[in-house]
C-alpha cells in the first residue's frame, strides 16, 4: 500500500483517466465509501500528554498498532481519546514516523528502551532512515556486546563435572579460577623472566684474568649457564606439552600464535642439543641462539597489554603496509635525487643509489648520524627538503595505530565487520519483504474477490460472511485502480511463481499466436463479467468465442484455486481472511465451475 | 591589446590570491560557501477563495488535498523527480515512470518545468468535477504529445508503452512484445474515422460518445473525492 503517499491516491485514482479512452472492456465498478464520515481528530493521551492528529495519518500504515483495530483496546470512553501509558519522549518520534513518513532515531534515547517502545507500537526497526540507521545500529551493538560480556562472566563459574582435560584448559586459560592455576602462572612468568635475563647477563664480559681480554660471563661459567638453560626449557617444554595435552582442537591450538611463540622459543636449544658435536655448523648454532630470546614473547600470556598491542598492530596492518609503502616511494625519490646532486663533489660518499638509502633513512627519520653529509649546494638543499618531509610521512602512522588501539579496546572489530556485511544484506531483504507484501496484499485480495464472486454463484452465506472484506477504503480504493489497470491492458498482475509457471504452461499449449492473443482479451473480460450481460467489443471473435472462453476459464481458476493452497504471511496487514479457512470453498468452486460451463 | 593585458592582469590576481589562501590555510573555504546555494524555492498558493473560484471543489476538499500536497512537497511545487517517485508509490510491479513524465506535462500548463499547488487543483478538478466533455479534452490533452492538436500513431504508442510499462513483467498472460502496438491498431480502427492516420479532437470526442463502455468509466470519477 502506497502508505507514505496516501494523500495522493485521489490523484492516482484521477490520472486513471488517461486509461478510459484507450481501454477496450469496461472499468470496474468503484469501491463505495461505507460512511462518508468527515475527516477527525483523533487525541492520544500518552501519559497524560495529548497528541492530537487526523485519523488518516494513523491509517497510512495498517499494520501497524496505531494504524490498525488494536489501538481500540486502549479507547477511553469517559474522556473519548486513546490512552498509552507509554514514555510520551519516545512516542514523539513513533507519531512523527506517521507522520512524514520516516522513522528517525532520537541520540539521547536509551537503545533497549527505544526498541521496546518500537516493538509496542508495532514498527519495525529496519524503517529508520538512513540518517539516522547507522547510529542506531552501533549503538545497538555496544549493547549486545554488553550484554555478551556478561554473559561470559557468568559463564566461567558453571559447570563442576568437567573432566580432567577440561579444567586443565581452564586452568591454562584463566589463572583465576584455581589456586594450582594461579601458581603454575606464575611459575612459568619467573621461568620467562630468568630465562632472559640469563641470555642477556651472559654476554656481558666478567673476565678477571688479567692477560686475557674480557671474556663473557657464558663462557667462563658455562656450566652454571648451561644448567640454568636446560632447566629454563624444560619447564617450558612440560608447559607446552600439558597444553597441547589440554587443548580441546589440538591441531587448532598448534596453529596459534602463542604456540608457535613457545615452539621457536625452546627448538634451538634441542638443535643445539643435537649439533654441538658439529664444528662447522657452530656458527649456525651461534645465530640460532638469537631465537632465544623470542622467549619474551611468551610473557604475552601474562599481559593483557602486549596482547591488544599484537592485535592492533595487526589489525591495523593494511594502514602500516601503505604506509611503508609511500615511505618507500619517498626514499627512492630522495636517495636518486641526492646521489645525482652528490655525483660532482669528489670524495663523496654517495656511491651509488643503494648507498643513498641510508642517508635518506637517517635523515627523514630526524636521526641524523652524520656517517653521510652532502657536501654539493644542491645536495644540502635537497638534503633539508628531505628531512621536513620526512618529518610529516613519519608522524602520519602514529595517529593511526593511537586511534585503533582506542578503538580496539572499546569493541571487538573482527567480528563486527563480518556481522555488518550480513546484516546489511538481511536489513536490506526486510525491507524488500515488507515492500512486496504491498502488491502481495492486492494479489491476495484479488483472489479473495474472484472466490468471493463464485461463493455468490454457489450462494453459500457462511462462508460470505467470513469473506467480509474487512480491508480498509484506502486499500480498497487503491486495489481499484489497480483493477483498471488490469483491464485497460488486459492483462492480470500474478505472483513470480505463477509467472513462470504460466510460462512454462504457455509453451507446452500449442497455439498459434494471433488466437493467444485473442485469448487474452476475452479471457479475463468475460471471467469477471460473469453475471452481466454486455456484449463484446469484438464480435468477429463469436465462432471462436465458446472454445477459446472456457479454456480461458478453467486455467484461471484452476490457477487460482492453486493459490488458495499456498501459506499465508502471517502479518498483522492480513486483515483478510487466511486461506486456510477456505479448504471447503475450493472444492465447491470447481463445481461452481462446472456448472458455469 | 588591452582586453589581453586585462584578461592576464585578472588572472594573475586570482593567481596571487590563491597562493595567499595556500599560505595562510584558508583553501577550502569559499568550496563550502559555494555548496550553500539557496536551493529552496518556496511558492505559496493563491488564497483559499480564489482558488474556489477557479476550481470547483468545496473549502473542505481543499484543505484535504492541501495538507497532502504540502506533505509531499514541502516547498509547494513538485518537480518531475518528485512526481516520478509519488506516482511509482502506487504502482510497485511495473515502471510508471514514463506515464509519470507524460502526466506531469499535462499537469505543468504553463511549461515551467514544475507544477504548483494551483496546477494540481485546476487539472484535479477538470478530471473530477468536470463535465464528460471537459474528461475527454483533457484525455485527449494528455495523449496529445507535441500538443499540435493531433494524436498520431507515435505518439499513441508511446502512450499505451508507458501504460503497459505499469504492468511490469510478472502479468497473466505472459506480456508480449507487440501487445501495445495492438491496441493501437484497435484504438486507430475505433477512433480515426476518416482514415487519414491521426485522430484529432472532434473525432476522439465524437468516438468516445458513442462508445457506451467509455462513457461509463468516465462516471466513475465523480465518486473519487
Amino acid at each position: 500500500m502506497a502508505t507514505g503517499v496516501a494523500a495522493w491516491l485521489p490523484f492516482a485514482r484521477a490520472a486513471a483517466i488517461g486509461w478510459m479512452p484507450v481501454a477496450n472492456c469496461p472499468m470496474p465498478p468503484a469501491p463505495r465509501e461505507h460512511s462518508k464520515k468527515q475527516d477527525e481528530l483523533i487525541i492520544l493521551n500518552v501519559s497524560g500528554r495529548r497528541f492530537q492528529t487526523w485519523r488518516t495519518t494513523l491509517d497510512r500504515y495498517p499494520d501497524t498498532l496505531l494504524g490498525s483495530t488494536e489501538k481500540e483496546f486502549f479507547y477511553n470512553e469517559e474522556t473519548k481519546e486513546y490512552f498509552f501509558d507509554r514514555d510520551p519522549d519516545a512516542f514523539r518520534s513513533v507519531l512523527n514516523f506517521y507522520r512524514t513518513g520516516k522513522l528517525h532515531y532520537p541520540r539521547y534515547e536509551c537503545i533497549s528502551a527505544y526498541d521496546e517502545e518500537l516493538a509496542f507500537f508495532g514498527i519495525i526497526p529496519e524503517i529508520i532512515g538512513d540518517c539516522c540507521y547507522e547510529e542506531y545500529k552501533d549503538r545497538k551493538r555496544e549493547n549486545a556486546e554488553r550484554l555478551m560480556d556478561d554473559q561470559e562472566e557468568n559463564k566461567d563459574s558453571r559447570l563442576p563435572n568437567m573432566n580432567f582435560r577440561e579444567t586443565m584448559w581452564r586452568a591454562f586459560e584463566n589463572p583465576h579460577t584455581s589456586t594450582m592455576a594461579l601458581v603454575f602462572y606464575y611459575v612459568t612468568g619467573f621461568f620467562i623472566a630468568v630465562s632472559v635475563i640469563t641470555n642477556v647477563v651472559e654476554t656481558v664480559p666478567c673476565g678477571s684474568t688479567p692477560n686475557q681480554k674480557d671474556v663473557p660471563c657464558g663462557e667462563r661459567y658455562t656450566v652454571a649457564f648451561f644448567c640454568m638453560d636446560t632447566a629454563c626449557v624444560m619447564i617450558f617444554t612440560v608447559e607446552y606439552l600439558l597444553r597441547l595435552f589440554a587443548a580441546p582442537s589440538r591441531y587448532r591450538f598448534m596453529r596459534s600464535v602463542m604456540s608457535i611463540i613457545d615452539v621457536v622459543a625452546i627448538l634451538p636449544y634441542y638443535i643445539g642439543l643435537v649439533m654441538t658435536n658439529n664444528e662447522d655448523v657452530s656458527g649456525a648454532f651461534v645465530t640460532l641462539r638469537v631465537f632465544r630470546v623470542f622467549r619474551i614473547f611468551k610473557f604475552s600470556r601474562h599481559s593483557q597489554g602486549l596482547r591488544i598491542l599484537g592485535y592492533t598492530l595487526k589489525s591495523c596492518a593494511s594502514e602500516l603496509g601503505f604506509l611503508l609503502f609511500s615511505l618507500t616511494m619517498a626514499i627512492i625519490i630522495f636517495a636518486t635525487v641526492m646521489f645525482y646532486a652528490e655525483k660532482g663533489s669528489s670524495s663523496s660518499k654517495f656511491t651509488s643509489i643503494p648507498a643513498s638509502f641510508w642517508y635518506t633513512i637517517v635523515t627523514m627519520t630526524t636521526l641524523g648520524y652524520g656517517d653521510m653529509v652532502p657536501k654539493t649546494i644542491a645536495g644540502k638543499i635537497f638534503g633539508s627538503i628531505c628531512s621536513l618531509s620526512g618529518v610529516l610521512v613519519i608522524a602520519l602512522p602514529v595517529p593511526v595505530i593511537v586511534s585503533n588501539f582506542s578503538r580496539i579496546y572499546h569493541q571487538n572489530q573482527r567480528a563486527d565487520k563480518r556481522r555488518a556485511q550480513k546484516v546489511q544484506k538481511a536489513r536490506l531483504a526486510r525491507i524488500r519483504i515488507a515492500k512486496k507484501g504491498s502488491s502481495n496484499a492486492y494479489l491476495q485480495s484479488k483472489r479473495n474477490g474472484l472466490l468471493n464472486e463464485l461463493l455468490d454463484l454457489t450462494s453459500s452465506e457462511e462462508e460470505e460472511q467470513h469473506m467480509n472484506k474487512t480491508s480498509s477504503l484506502l486499500e480498497s480504493q487503491h486495489h481499484h485502480l489497480l483493477h483498471c489497470l488490469e483491464k485497460t491492458t488486459a492483462h492480470e498482475f500474478v505472483d513470480e511463481q505463477l509467472y513462470e509457471q504460466n510460462c512454462v504452461e504457455g509453451a507446452q499449449f500449442s497455439r498459434s499466436p494471433s488466437l493467444s492473443s485473442q485469448d487474452g482479451f476475452t479471457g479475463t473480460c468475460c471471467t469477471r463479467r460473469s453475471r452481466k450481460r454486455i456484449p463484446l467489443p469484438n464480435a468477429s471473435l463469436s465462432t471462436t468465442h465458446t472454445h477459446t472462453h472456457t479454456q480461458g476459464l478453467q486455467e484461471l481458476s484452476a490457477i487460482h484455486i492453486q493459490c488458495g493452497d499456498q501459506p499465508s504471511l502471517s502479518t498483522r496487514s492480513c486483515l483478510h481472511p487466511k486461506p486456510n479457512n477456505l479448504v471447503v470453498p475450493p472444492l465447491a468452486a470447481t463445481t461452481a465451475i462446472k456448472l458455469y460451463q | 591589446m588591452s582586453h589581453c593585458r586585462k584578461r592576464c592582469k585578472r588572472q594573475l590576481i586570482k593567481v596571487a590570491r590563491y597562493f595567499y589562501r595556500f599560505l595562510t590555510g584558508t583553501l577550502t573555504q569559499d568550496s563550502i560557501e559555494d555548496d550553500f546555494e539557496l536551493s529552496t524555492v518556496c511558492h505559496r498558493p493563491e488564497g483559499l477563495e480564489k482558488l474556489q473560484e477557479q476550481t470547483k471543489f468545496t473549502k473542505k476538499e481543499l484543505q484535504v488535498l492541501y495538507r497532502g500536497f504540502k506533505n509531499e512537497c514541502p516547498s509547494g511545487v513538485v518537480n518531475e523527480d518528485t512526481f516520478k517517485i509519488i506516482y511509482s508509490q502506487f504502482f510497485p510491479q511495473g515502471d510508471s515512470s514514463t506515464y509519470a513524465h507524460f502526466l506531469f506535462e499535462a499537469f505543468d500548463t504553463n511549461k515551467n518545468g514544475s507544477v504548483s499547488f494551483e496546477d494540481f487543483v485546476i487539472g484535479l478538478s477538470i478530471i473530477l468535477r468536470g463535465t464528460i466533455n471537459d474528461r475527454l479534452n483533457w484525455a485527449f490533452n494528455l495523449y496529445d504529445l507535441n500538443k499540435d492538436g493531433c494524436i498520431t500513431k507515435e505518439e499513441m504508442l508511446d502512450i499505451m508503452k508507458s501504460i503497459y510499462d505499469m504492468m511490469g513483467k510478472y502479468t497473466y498472460p505472459c506480456m508480449q512484445e507487440d501487445a501495445p502496438r495492438e491496441h493501437v491498431e484497435n484504438f486507430f480502427q475505433k477512433m480515426d474515422r476518416n482514415n487519414d492516420g491521426v485522430v484529432t479532437i472532434d473525432e476522439f470526442i465524437e468516438s468516445c460518445q458513442k462508445d457506451e463502455n467509455i462513457m461509463q468509466s468516465m462516471q466513475l470519477f465523480d465518486n473519487v473525492i
